[in-house]
Formats: structure tokens, C-alpha cells, sequence
């Protein structure tokens, strides 16, 4: 008899699996079914580079169906909910999915709505994301005729996707008004609940360096309680106030409502999984990847490919009825945009943090770990072919899904405590 | 390894000056690491969060978030941030007795 897999999400990590797992397996006996709540593939890197008119709306966006293998089932729906002890997906559009396995990869999304006063009458008009097109595309025409003033830069509480994304962001306005002669005019702060510019230590002060290298500031452990409107400031829980002329938020990042409406989540609505073999904690034929999870990795489309190579493994087995034997290590690989045509990259796992070296060839590079070179910039940018033509496509790209400390090196002042 | 006084006892603490064995752990220490982080007399609406974040260490590995905390302890985030001014995830652990939370990345 026919069996099937569900794949619920069709962003990075869902198409992905989708297209590796049909190369693998055979249509006459695996039926694979997609399920997205639209057509439109974003390219999220890119969203970072739109306010500062460096990408537009195009360069971010493409159908879906351009990246899906053949043989596949596509869904355009909202789902409803997971009924995952009956091996059951309810949509919205009233179809209902049987399913053998089950692949959750429905990302994570923006929740404004969760702090007071966040999304009233100055959101998307001095307040802004960037996580979201709308949001990117917003901030791009605000800061088109801006003259200047406060622009402060909020993290409302972690974990986040793409933690380097809110850094990249400061670096890109600090070059963004140089160049147009008015940074003089613009009061730059990053107010974060961490107790430094990133959470690993050794790029903390890498990061933290470069901003105060910019001219950029720092409000450290500050939990957003409210934002008030009509003084345009943010206060902590605690109290402490922060007054912004320009508001660029990342507000907390939360799985979608069908993982509350399914009762699988945790509080975030991220999904409790195992954090090597990607199996959700609760239900044996129930896989999870990419932002979707609870796992203490960071929401990167880097994690995402890296998992998709573990988790297609194990699925394999899994359809085998073989015991899980890949591993996940927590791999990420980002390149972290410095502004003025300049970049820096970090690679690390669970383990390991980032750490300075070169990167993929030991000696080589092309790329520096760590280190603020034209050729990281070149990287990232380059990234978007690399993304659209091999990466979702699921071909094989000459990156290894675990972390290698080949290359690698630990700063000496750092070796004993590391 | 940093150690400290407390109880009357020399106790090993961590890196960020947590205990580093759990089993040091009482309630006179609890309240001698309260009055160093400015918490001040530790009352019923303390234990509450206190005790939840034990419990939920020994089931979990890693303390809670300030979300979880509110969600499920029945205290709200005004009320913690009263009770622990400034942080009240990393405060509360170290009163605990359990490490400084691992955050997210």
C-alpha cells in the first residue's frame, strides 16, 4: 500500500526535504504532500538588505513551485491543527491529511502583538521590523526622507532568528548614513535583554568592538515591558526607559498558532525535539527541523540546510525501520554583514563558539573566521545564487552538515577558560 | 574554583558565582545570595518562583524562561520583575541554587 509523508511548511528547510527525500524514494511507494499557507518563496537574508535600498522586493521573492521536485503534492493552505496521535493534519481548507511520517517545518513568525503598545498607532510609522517584507519594505521608504534623530535598535527578548541579523542591521544604517552625510544627525543604540552585543563570549567582544568602533550604543538587560506611543519610548519591566525617534524592533519570535492550537509546543510554540536526532520528544514519526524546533541551535537557514542532511538520514532509517544513528551537532555558519563592503563569518556548534580561522580550507579560506574582510562580504552576497539554484533544491553544496575544528584557532588569552 | 562563605560553610561556586554543586544548596543560602543580589527578605511570593524553578530544573535540565515562569508559576512578569529587580531568570536561579540560565542563541 501506498504510504505517505506530510511536509507542513515549504520554506527552506521543508523544500529541502522535500526534494531530497523524493530523489530517494520511490513514487509507487511514497506518496510526498507539501502543505504552505502561500506561493511566494522569500529569501529572508535578503530582507536585511531593503531598508537601505541595497535589495528591493524582486530580489527576494519567487514562486514557490519553482523550487518543488516533481511528483509531489502541493497544498496551498493555512493548517489548522496536528493531530499527531492520530497521525492527522487538519487544514483550513477542510481537507484533513493522513500521514506514515509527519515533517513539521513551519518556522518561526514575528508576534508584535505580544508586547503592550507595540502595534498601535506608530507601527509602520515610526516603528518598524525587517523581519517581515511588509516590515523591510516599510522601514525602506521611511528612511528614505528621514532627517535624523534617535534610532534605536530593540531586541524584545530571545531566542530570535538569525541572531547576527539585528547586528548587521546597525552596521548597515551606520554606513547607510555616512554615506549619505547625515551620520552626525543619527543616535544609533542597540538595547538588548543580552548582557552583551551576542550571546557567545568570544564574538561578543569581536562584535562589540566593531561598535564601538562605529560610534554605535549599547543598553544591556533590558527586558521591553511597553512601548508608550505618544512619548516614543520603550520601558523595561524593571523601569528603565529608552526614547526613540525611529524604532527598529525585533519583537519575540514565536512558532505559528497551529503548534498551540495542536498542543504541541512549548511556550513559545516551538516544538520540544531531540536535539541530535530531530525526532519531536513527543511522537516517533513526528520529525522536526529548522526554526520549528525548540533547540538550543541558533534560526538560520545555515542550521536548516545542515539538519536537512541529518534529518534525511535519520528518516531514512526511520522508513527502514532501522534505529536513528545521524547526529546533529548544532552546526551554524553565518556571515555576519559589517557595512562600508565588508563582512565577517562564524562558524560553530553546540560545543564550539565561534572561533577565528579560515574557513571551508584549513590555511586557505577563502574566507577569515571572525575577521572583517571584503571576501565575507563577497560571500554573503554571492549566497543568494547559491541559495535560489543548489541550496533549496536540496544539491549537495561543499559544506559538511557537522562542524569541523579544522582551520580553527582559540585566541590565546581564551584557551584556558574555553 | 571560586569559593565563598556562606552558611558558615566554604562553598564552591561557578563561573558566575552560582554554586557549582547543587547539593550545597539550603534555604539559609538561598537567603544570604538574596540579601547579596539587593533581593532583600525572601517572602512566600519568592518561594513560589523559587521552588518552580527548582522543580522545573530537575524535569528539564535548564532552568525556565521569564515566559515560562509567568505562564505556568501564576506569578506575572510585573510581580517577578518586584520580587528580583533586574533579571529576574538569572537572580532567581542563582537563589535557587542552580546555574546562571543558559539563554538562547
Amino acid at each position: 500500500m501506498m504510504k505517505r509523508i506530510v511536509i507542513l511548511g515549504a520554506g527552506t528547510a521543508g523544500t529541502i526535504m522535500a526534494n531530497k527525500l523524493r530523489k530517494a524514494l520511490k513514487p509507487g511507494d511514497w506518496s510526498i504532500t507539501i502543505v504552505d499557507k502561500e506561493e511566494t518563496h522569500y529569501y529572508q537574508p535578503g530582507f536585511l538588505f531593503i531598508p537601505f535600498g541595497i535589495y528591493g522586493k524582486q530580489d527576494v521573492i519567487k514562486p514557490k513551485r519553482q523550487f518543488f521536485p516533481k511528483n509531489i503534492e502541493v497544498i496551498i493552505s493555512e493548517i489548522d491543527r496536528i493531530a499527531p496521535d492520530v497521525n492527522k493534519v487538519y487544514l483550513q481548507n477542510a481537507d484533513a491529511l493522513d500521514y506514515d511520517f509527519l515533517v513539521v517545518a513551519t518556522g518561526t513568525e514575528i508576534c508584535p502583538e505580544e508586547i503592550e503598545g507595540m502595534k498601535e498607532e506608530l507601527w509602520h510609522k515610526s516603528i518598524f521590523d525587517f523581519y517581515t517584507l511588509e516590515g523591510a519594505m516599510a522601514l525602506a521608504d521611511f528612511l528614505k526622507t528621514w532627517e535624523g534623530g534617535k534610532l534605536v535598535l530593540n531586541i524584545a527578548e530571545m531566542p530570535i532568528k538569525c541572531p547576527v541579523a539585528p547586528l548587521e542591521f546597525l552596521f548597515l544604517a551606520d554606513d547607510f548614513f555616512r554615506k549619505k552625510n547625515m551620520r552626525d544627525k543619527v543616535d544609533i543604540t542597540l538595547v538588548t535583554p543580552l548582557d552583551a552585543a551576542f550571546t557567545k563570549p568570544i564574538a561578543a567582544r569581536e562584535l562589540g568592538d566593531f561598535m564601538e568602533k562605529k560610534g554605535i550604543n549599547i543598553v544591556t538587560e533590558f527586558n521591553i515591558g511597553r512601548v508608550e506611543n505618544e512619548e516614543k519610548k520603550i520601558v523595561s519591566w524593571d523601569e528603565r526607559e529608552v526614547e526613540f525617534d525611529l524604532l527598529v524592533t525585533i519583537p519575540t519570535n514565536m512558532g505559528i498558532k497551529a503548534i498551540e492550537r495542536s498542543e504541541m509546543g512549548d511556550e513559545l510554540n516551538f516544538i520540544p525535539t531531540d536535539k541530535h536526532t530531530l525526532q519531536s520528544n513527543g511522537w516517533e514519526n513526528v520529525f522536526v527541523i529548522g526554526d520549528a524546533t525548540d533547540l538550543p541551535s541558533s534560526k538560520a537557514g545555515s542550521v536548516a540546510h545542515f539538519q536537512a542532511d541529518i534529518l534525511f538520514e535519520n528518516m531514512m532509517s526511520a522508513i527502514a525501520g532501522k534505529p536513528l544513528e545521524a547526529n546533529f551537532d548544532g552546526h551554524a555558519n553565518c556571515f555576519i554583514e559589517s557595512g562600508g563592503g565588508k563582512g565577517l563569518l562564524i562558524d560553530f556548534n553546540y560545543e564550539t563558539e565561534p572561533l577565528p580561522g579560515k574557513f571551508p580550507f584549513p590555511g586557505i579560506g577563502p574566507f577569515a573566521l571572525l575577521k572583517e574582510t571584503r571576501m565575507n562580504h563577497l560571500g554573503k552576497m554571492g549566497f543568494r545564487w547559491l541559495y535560489w539554484n543548489m541550496l533549496i533544491k536540496g544539491r549537495d553544496l561543499p559544506l559538511e552538515p557537522h562542524m569541523s575544528m579544522a582551520g580553527k584557532y582559540i585566541p590565546e588569552e581564551e584557551a584556558e577558560t574555553v | 574554583m571560586e569559593t565563598a562563605v556562606l552558611d558558615n560553610r566554604t562553598i564552591e561556586l561557578d563561573k558566575d558565582g552560582n554554586l557549582a554543586n547543587r547539593d550545597d544548596w539550603n534555604e539559609n543560602i538561598a537567603q544570604e545570595f538574596a540579601n547579596m543580589e539587593g533581593v532583600g527578605e525572601l517572602n512566600e511570593r519568592h518561594w513560589i518562583v523559587i521552588n518552580f524553578m527548582r522543580k522545573e530544573f530537575d524535569a528539564k535540565g535548564d532552568a525556565p524562561s521569564i515566559r515560562k515562569l509567568t505562564k505556568e508559576s501564576g506569578v506575572s512578569t510585573k510581580e517577578l520583575y518586584a520580587l528580583f529587580p533586574k533579571g529576574p531568570a538569572k537572580k532567581a536561579a542563582k537563589i535557587a541554587g542552580l546555574p546562571k540560565p543558559k539563554g538562547c542563541i
